[in-house]
Formats: structure tokens, sequence, C-alpha cells
């Protein structure tokens, strides 16, 4: 089962002056299980692109099918379907309102129509998986806690959703290299945990290069490469058209092999390219 | 969608209406509206509906768009036709239970109708060729002689220009937090009166810590950037009064003299 877009495009502010067409005939499939990373320049239709996934823009044309149903529809298993995908907007910190943190993750739930057991017990789970411990910090506001906190705080009350596809639009924006690593490290024990699918939306092509099993592209509004992290990287013009740049990584093997030296050149995280330039140089006797 | 609202009415365009200065277009506005009063004979009456559907033609807008500026006022304009039409006395044409319908009634109600209309037309006229900041700044540069006896007319024209840029900063963040909040379940809109109104509690509270500190911050840099009032300061866009403005003021003075000679000669 997957999220699949079939021909969908998008224009905002139709017949007015402002016309803009943020998406063009776009065609996609979000497989389930996998970490899948979307990428793209500013104003490439990112974020337009992940509001289809769970229905809160309608598409001008074409379908949105989650697990085979489509969520344009309004049955209510098009409402099931739409309430499997969670989305973590950009500065999701800015979403919340309550009084106390757990009542603000308890939002969510509360209007899926959870009764107040369930309710708690989602909101101890979701605390748990963002770090926040619940003892110390279920009835604080949620407006005294630091940037990183608020940022885990509010993706808790998605998590609480307990979505089976986790969207999540620059997750790590804004925050220092401890909290990226520990916000990313969170999110990567919910995929392997519960397999959760995970789409990450990111311009960080050394996030992307880490983690994803799949790699989307986004250009002007269209999809421009839709493939395996591997074969996204070695497409150097068309990342370089798409406004992005490559993996440090990748560009270091690069340029490497533009010097002489006989690797493979497919690796694109840290372990395997250091793995990659060590059988190299054992081939030739080096080390 | 929320921001598929235009910001203010203004529609980008080249037309003669846009390129005029914005003084220029206000005080003519002011006049033609006094106009639209003073005058009451049927020729005039005439001469004005053709001088302000001319002006639309001459903007190049979408006649439709600006005809349906009207609409939000069409309630007080059907009141004031049925007020006239049934109080104002004369011979009787229908009677509806203790209430006459008179010719004359129906006339003097299509009229003021036809002046509302007129005003309206007249000045979303005015908001449709002009940006906003364009606006702001001529009414500063118009109350301007108001300084002198202590009246804050740049810190009036600031503010104004400081609301109108966040009107569609808010309105994104609004749909934003709107959506955020859809995401996790929530039916915003849905439900009674009380429901509804307990459904913007979760948009509302996120949506004034924002403004407060956007507001913050643009203080900051404001301070930052030395800003201490109108005192002095040059502008960017250095208002000017052009060829176009001179015409369009001939002309105007022209048409209202053939208002005023009309006038004249009918009463």
């Amino acid at each position: 089962m997957s999220i699949e877009l079939k021909n969908v495009s998008y224009t905002y502010m139709a017949k007015t002056p402002f016309e803009h067409l943020a998406l063009n005939d776009i065609s996609l499939t979000i497989p389930e299980g996998k970490i899948t990373a979307i990428a793209g320049h500013t104003g490439s239709g990112k974020s337009t692109l992940i509001q289809h996934f769970n229905g809160l823009l309608k598409p001008d044309s074409g379908v949105v099918l989650v697990d085979g149903t489509d969520i344009g529809s309004k049955n209510n298993e098009a409402k099931m379907a739409r309430r499997k995908v969670g989305i973590a907007f950009q500065y999701p910190e800015h979403q919340l309102f309550e009084e106390t943190i757990a009542q603000d993750i308890a939002f969510g739930p509360k209007n899926m129509g959870c009764g107040p057991e369930e309710t708690d017990s989602r909101v101890k789970y979701a605390m748990d998986f963002v770090n926040l411990d619940y003892n110390k910090y279920a009835d604080r506001s949620p407006f005294h806690l630091s940037g990183g906190q608020k940022r885990r705080a509010a993706i808790a009350g998605i998590l609480a959703l307990k979505p089976k596809y986790l969207v999540l639009d620059e997750p790590t924006a804004g925050l220092d290299p401890k909290g990226r690593e520990s916000l990313m490290g969170r999110i990567l024990k919910l995929h392997k945990e519960e397999g959760t699918t995970i789409v990450l939306i990111s311009h960080n092509m050394d996030d992307i290069a880490q983690y994803a099993d799949n790699v989307i592209i986004l250009s002007k509004g269209k999809v421009l490469i839709q493939a395996s992290p591997e074969e996204a990287f070695s497409r150097v013009d068309a990342i370089h058209q798409a406004g992005l740049e490559l993996p440090e990584i990748k560009e270091i093997l690069n340029e490497l092999a533009a010097k002489g030296l006989p690797i493979e050149n497919n690796a694109y995280t840290m372990e395997k390219a250091v793995s990659e330039i060590l059988s190299v140089l054992g081939r030739q006797g080096k080390c | 969608m929320l921001t598929d609202i235009t910001l203010g009415q203004y529609f980008p365009g080249e037309s003669p209406l846009h390129q005029m200065d914005a003084r220029v277009k206000i005080v003519l506005l002011f006049f033609y509206i006094i106009a639209v009063f003073l005058f009451d004979n049927n020729i005039n009456y005439a001469l004005m509906t053709g001088f302000a559907l001319s002006l639309i033609i001459l903007s190049r807008l979408p006649m439709g768009m600006v005809l349906k500026s009207v609409k939000p006022l069409w309630w007080i304009i059907l009141f004031s036709f049925l007020m006239h039409i049934f109080s104002t006395p004369g011979e009787s044409l229908v009677k509806v239970w203790i209430l006459d319908i008179t010719g004359e009634g129906i006339l003097k109600g299509f009229i003021i109708s036809l002046r509302l209309v007129l005003l309206i037309l007249i000045s979303s006229l005015l908001m449709f060729t002009t940006s906003p900041l364009k606006l702001t700044d001529a009414l500063e540069s118009l109350m301007s002689p108001l300084k002198r006896v202590g009246f804050p007319a740049h810190e009036l024209a600031m503010m104004m220009t400081i609301a109108m840029r966040f009107i569609p900063t808010l309105l994104e963040e609004t749909d934003k937090i709107i959506k955020a909040q859809q995401s996790r379940g929530s039916d915003i809109g849905d439900g009674n009166f009380i429901q509804r109104t307990k459904g913007m509690l979760p948009v509302l509270v996120p949506l004034f810590i924002s403004a407060f500190r956007r507001a913050d911050e643009l203080s900051i840099a404001m301070e930052a950037r030395c800003y201490r009032g109108g005192e002095d300061r040059t502008r960017m866009k250095q208002q000017r009064v052009h060829d176009i403005d001179y015409v369009a003021t001939g002309i105007f003075i022209g048409f209202i003299c053939l208002l005023v000679g009309i006038q004249v000669i009918y009463t």
C-alpha cells in the first residue's frame, strides 16, 4: 500500500493576475514502510504537494489515493484514509495553543474521538517518543519550553494521532546541530519500531543522503527525479537544474574520481564512502 | 483558501488611471463625490453615470469585477430604495397594506440608489487602480498640512502601512495554523455558534502569539535602523505630478463646468 498521486495539478488564485500554477501534472508514489525524501528549491511546490496528502488541498485535476482510497470523496472511508496521514508543518511549534503540554498533545486524539484513557495513554506514548519526560513536563505550559523542546512537543501532537504515514516539512529547520540529531534520531526510531512511513521534506541533501530510501526531486511544480538515492545523486545536472546541491560526501567522491582514484562512486553516506575509499586503497596496497 | 484574498483590492495594470498620482486621484474623487450629491438633474445623472463607466473602461479592468464591488452594500441600497418608494408622498400607484407606492417614490428611490452605486463604483476604482502603499503615502502627503497643529500624519500613515503590510502575512499565518489544526483532526467552522467559537481558539491563540512576536521583532528591527518618526525623512519613491495628472485634472474641471452649466440652465 502507498500514497499515490495521479496527474495532480493545483493552481493558486486561479483567474486573477496573481494566478500561479504550483503543481503541474504530478504523478508519484510514496511506498509504505520506507523513508521518502522530497527536495526542491524554494517555490518548487513541496509544501503545496504535501498538503494534498491528507486532503487539506484538493487537486484541480487528478486524484490522490491513500492505500487505494480516493481521499477526495466525501464518504467515511475517505475520511479514515485522510487520518492515516499526519503532517507536521514547518515550525510546528507555532501551532501550540493549550495551557499545558499534555492538553495540547491530547488535542488530536480528542478530535479523533478517543476516550480519556486512550487519550492519556497516547499522550504518554507520544511524549515518550519525542523524549519529553511525562512526569516533568505534562503540566507545564508549552510556551515556557526551549525552542527544540517546543518543536518536539508539537511533533508529539502529531504522533499522538498514530499516523501510518508521517509527513515532516523541514523538521529540523532552525534547530542547533544537537537538536537536529536528537530529533532525527527520534524519527528514525519511530520508523524502525512502529514501521511508520516517513515523508521528509528537506533542503539538506546530507540529511537526505543519510536517511532516505527514496528521493523525489521537484522543480517548478514538476517531478524531476523519482528514484533511489544512488540513482538520484548520479544525475548531477538534473540536481543542479533543480537549484540543489549534491550531498557533500558525493561531491568529495566525485572529485576523487575526477582526480583519478578508481572508486565505484556509488556511495552517498559517510560509512559507505569510507568503506569504498578504503577498499580502493586496499587494492592499491596503500593501506 | 484564505490566502486567495487579495490585499485591499489592488489590481495591477498599466492604464492611465494606474499611472496617475494617487494624491490627484484622491482629490478628484473627493470632488466627484460632492458633485454626485450636489447636482440633481436628470441629464447630470446620465452624464455622471457615463463618466464613471468610461473611467472603468479607461482603467482596462474587467467590468464585471468593478461592478461586483457594489455587492457588499447591496442591502443598504435596496433598503434606501424601498424606504423612498414607500415614504415619498405623491399619486398612489399601488397600495400595499397601509403603504402607498408612488411614481415619485420610485423615481426618487432610483436616483438615491444610483447615487450610492456611483459613489461605490468610483471609490472602488480608486482602490482597484492604486496600490495600498501609494494610497497611504498619498494620504500622508495630503494630511501633512495638519502636522502644524500637531496632527500625527506620518505616524498614522506608518501605522496604516504596517497594518496593511501584515494583512497578507497574518492571513497566511492563519491559513497555516488552520491547516495544522485540521491535520490534528479539528473541524473548524462546524457545529453551532458555541462550538464554532470554541473551535476558533486553537487558531486564535497561536495567531495572537505570533502577531505579538512579529510586532516585537518589527519594532526592534525599526529601532536598529534608527527609525524615529517622520521628521526629515526622505523617500525612496518620490510622489510627482506628471503630465497625465494635469490632463486628467483639466478634463475633470471641464466635466464639472459642464455639470454646473447644465444645472444652472435647467433650474
